[in-house]
């Protein structure tokens, strides 16, 4: 099985070492990785924003970079999200098709296709898992609670078999955090205050680190973590299944 | 986008300088979202309720002009009178037409957000006719001059002593009695009166049904009745898609309505009007007022499933902290989002954007509105259509010629890091939104391409 890493563009400028993690952690679980260097975006930031009809480039590449593997696995629920429900090209479809049906986010993979059911790695501290929610509702990482339907969490699942390691309980347990591409910016107020609502549930439930399988998420929340001088930090879930 | 200082994100702005007030509001909604949650989970059928309720109005509006042709042949039998009207401004003269007719220059209404759709009270005051709002909320936010921030809670953006304020001045309350209790005795006195010597009231409509001609109508304070039972005149209000086909469909729709609104198992008043007493008339006027128009755009005709439950704004993360009226339209929330641009695309084209596009409306909606995905396929169509600004456009055409080649890419990537290095006061100023409340992430030396370089492709 060769599996082609797909690295957002903003993990790959700004969080080098989380794409480090996942190569690891896809590694060890005895894969065989290949990272296609002329990749670039997804195309989400300008298809968020109304400018779906921009995202052709972006889509010509995609394709090219990732056409030839089994799988394309990548560090981020909303961009598979973003590939998985929009990637096309009337030139070459086929392969555009085959690319969204086999486009997968880390812990989804690792789940359900590897269907990993032990992991050696520890980490002993009080965490609070972080849903973004492209991988909550877009993908179904885990039970959203808005249904009536039973709960599982393939985050959650995973966290659990690292030694050492607290999941927090958190008062909500699934709410936006507010980063939400250009809206961040575009609705600064709300965003904010978003924000700084999702990390006081962590940081009130005791957690020493807020974790999850979205940077942008994270970015976001540590932005604002940080300008309140907070000890508490933010992980990708690649970087505590990489052990460390 | 197009209304620069008083479009959403500046409203909401404007509302989130207090935050205390902020955190009230967010929790308010909160609880009802919670309360939601708790009545959704005692029903284990509950997903097949929505899916059921989905497909009725799936049915429907595949129907409507045959059901609507239906409900119109049944009501007249039963001795109503119906009127049809293809915008709000045909809605406000039918229903103004009808009071001059009798001589009525004072009425009762209970409510209707197709009503605050039209803007009936400005228009009837503007033809001397005085209406006076029965839902206590509604009375609530008529008092101070303002519209309903939220289609179930009217006034859920006013604290109870701003109402305590309210009602000193208006009802002659105690000065600085903010006791619930006292301000509601003293609103149901109050609006008794108005019961007893008003001879005309509206209603809304929250179902019409096809096969009998009936219609229901929910409250919790009984004040459609009330209204509904003293006047001689009855004229109910509403949008053209609250049909169902059959009686039996309620089984289905009353039992998500109070719960998905309230967390309540029903609607205290769930009232069936079929026919008028000896001497009394009841009149039905059906409101297209754009909803032909939606019906017809295949990605947005869902939106016409909509029973006006309100839990997609208890839910919203961004409604919660934004408050309704920084929507600026009749109905706020993620639903108002995606129905206002259909009225009007100039003036609402900044609320498809007042999102994250976090989903979870999708999931409390009991018709299965598929909302988010809504607000991105508006997003597409209000920029496809002109409604966005110069600036934005440049951007979005830097970033895809950045992002469409490799090399530019890297390059950009590179340079960027490097400055916020060298010269961190070039991003973290004052001009850096981003930065007014958040850090930025502290920049590597390297990018993951130019590691993986070094350490793999050897």
């Amino acid at each position: 099985m060769t599996v082609a890493l797909f690295v957002p563009c903003y993990i790959d400028q700004f969080y080098p070492h989380v794409a480090i993690a996942t190569l690891q952690v896809l590694e060890k679980a005895g894969v065989k990785v290949v990272y296609p260097p002329k990749q670039t975006c997804c195309g989400q930031p300008m298809a968020n924003s109304g400018y779906a009809h921009l995202t052709k480039g972006c889509n010509e590449l995609f394709i090219e970079n990732f056409t030839g593997f089994d799988y394309i696995v990548s560090p981020s629920g909303s961009c598979t999200l973003h590939i998985k429900e929009h990637l096309h090209d009337a030139e070459n479809e086929k392969e555009a098709e085959y690319i969204r049906n086999h486009v997968y986010e880390l812990t989804e993979f690792l789940t359900d296709i590897l269907q990993i059911e032990q992991w050696d790695a520890a980490f002993p501290h009080k965490v609070g898992i972080h849903h973004g929610c492209h991988g909550l509702r877009g993908l179904k990482v885990a039970q959203m609670s808005e249904l009536v339907a039973e709960p599982f969490s393939k985050p959650g699942k995973l966290l659990n078999m690292v030694k050492g390691l607290e999941i927090v309980a958190l008062s909500r347990t699934d709410e936006c955090c507010g980063f939400g591409g250009t809206f961040c910016v575009a609705e600064e107020a709300v965003s904010v205050k978003m924000g700084q609502d999702r990390v006081n549930d962590h940081l009130s439930h005791g957690a020493e680190y807020i974790v999850g399988g979205d940077i942008s998420c994270l970015m976001h929340m540590e932005g604002i973590l940080r300008r309140q001088n907070s000890k508490v930090r933010v992980k990708h879930i690649a970087e505590i299944l990489n052990g460390h | 986008m197009n209304r620069e200082n008083n479009d959403h994100a500046t409203l909401a702005g404007r509302f989130n300088e207090n935050e205390q007030r902020v955190s009230w509001h967010d929790e308010t909604l909160w609880w009802v979202r919670a309360k939601r949650d708790k009545a959704a989970h005692t029903l284990p059928e509950w997903e097949q309720l929505r899916a059921a309720a989905s497909q009725i109005k799936s049915n429907v509006l595949s129907n409507l002009s045959e059901y609507l042709v239906q409900f119109e042949g049944r009501a007249l039998q039963n001795g109503v009178a119906v009127h049809w009207a293809a915008d709000a401004k045909e809605h406000n003269q039918i229903v103004a037409d009808l009071l001059t007719a009798r001589g009525v220059d004072r009425i009762v209404k209970s409510k209707s957000m197709l009503t605050e759709e039209c803007h009936l009270n400005e228009y009837l005051q503007s033809r001397g006719i005085e209406v006076v709002d029965t839902d206590l909320g509604e009375r609530i936010v008529q008092l101070a001059g303002e519209p309903p921030s939220h289609i179930v809670l009217p006034c859920i953006h006013k604290k109870k002593e701003e109402i305590g304020e309210l009602f000193h001045q208006h009802l002659g309350t105690p000065a600085g009695n903010a006791d619930p209790q006292l301000l509601t005795r003293a609103a149901r006195k109050d609006l008794r009166e108005k019961f007893l010597t008003r001879r005309a009231a509206i209603t809304g409509v929250n179902f019409a049904v096809a096969e009998s001609g009936e219609f229901v109508v929910c409250t919790n304070e009984g004040n459609a009745d009330m209204g509904a039972h003293l006047a001689d005149l009855h004229i109910a209000c509403m949008g053209i898609e609250k049909i169902i086909p059959q009686r039996k469909h309620l089984s289905v729709f009353l039992r998500l309505l109070a719960r998905s609104a309230t967390g309540q198992p029903i609607t205290t008043y769930s009232s069936h009007y079929k026919k008028p007493r000896k001497g009394k008339e009841i009149h039905i006027v059906l409101v297209d007022n754009g909803r032909s128009v939606q019906l017809g755009r295949a990605d947005f005709r869902n939106s016409l499933k909509c029973i006006r439950c309100g839990a997609c704004m208890n839910t919203c993360p961004v409604y919660r902290r934004s408050g309704g009226h920084s929507y600026h339209t009749a109905i706020a929330g993620p639903i108002g989002s995606i129905l206002a641009p259909n009225l009007d695309m100039h003036k609402y084209a900044d609320l498809p954007f007042a999102s994250t596009l976090c989903g979870s409306c999708t999931n409390v909606c009991p018709v299965k509105i598929d909302i988010h995905d809504q607000l991105y396929k508006w997003r597409q169509v209000l920029v496809r259509e002109g409604h966005t600004t110069t600036v934005k456009k440049m951007a979005m055409q830097g970033m895809t010629f950045t992002l469409s080649n490799p090399r530019v890419y890297r390059f950009a990537g590179k340079a960027g890091r490097w400055l916020m290095n060298k010269m961190p006061y070039m991003v973290n100023n004052k001009w850096n939104t981003w930065y007014k409340q958040r850090e930025m992430p502290e920049p590597p030396e390297q990018s993951f391409s130019e590691w993986y370089k070094k350490n793999r492709e050897r």
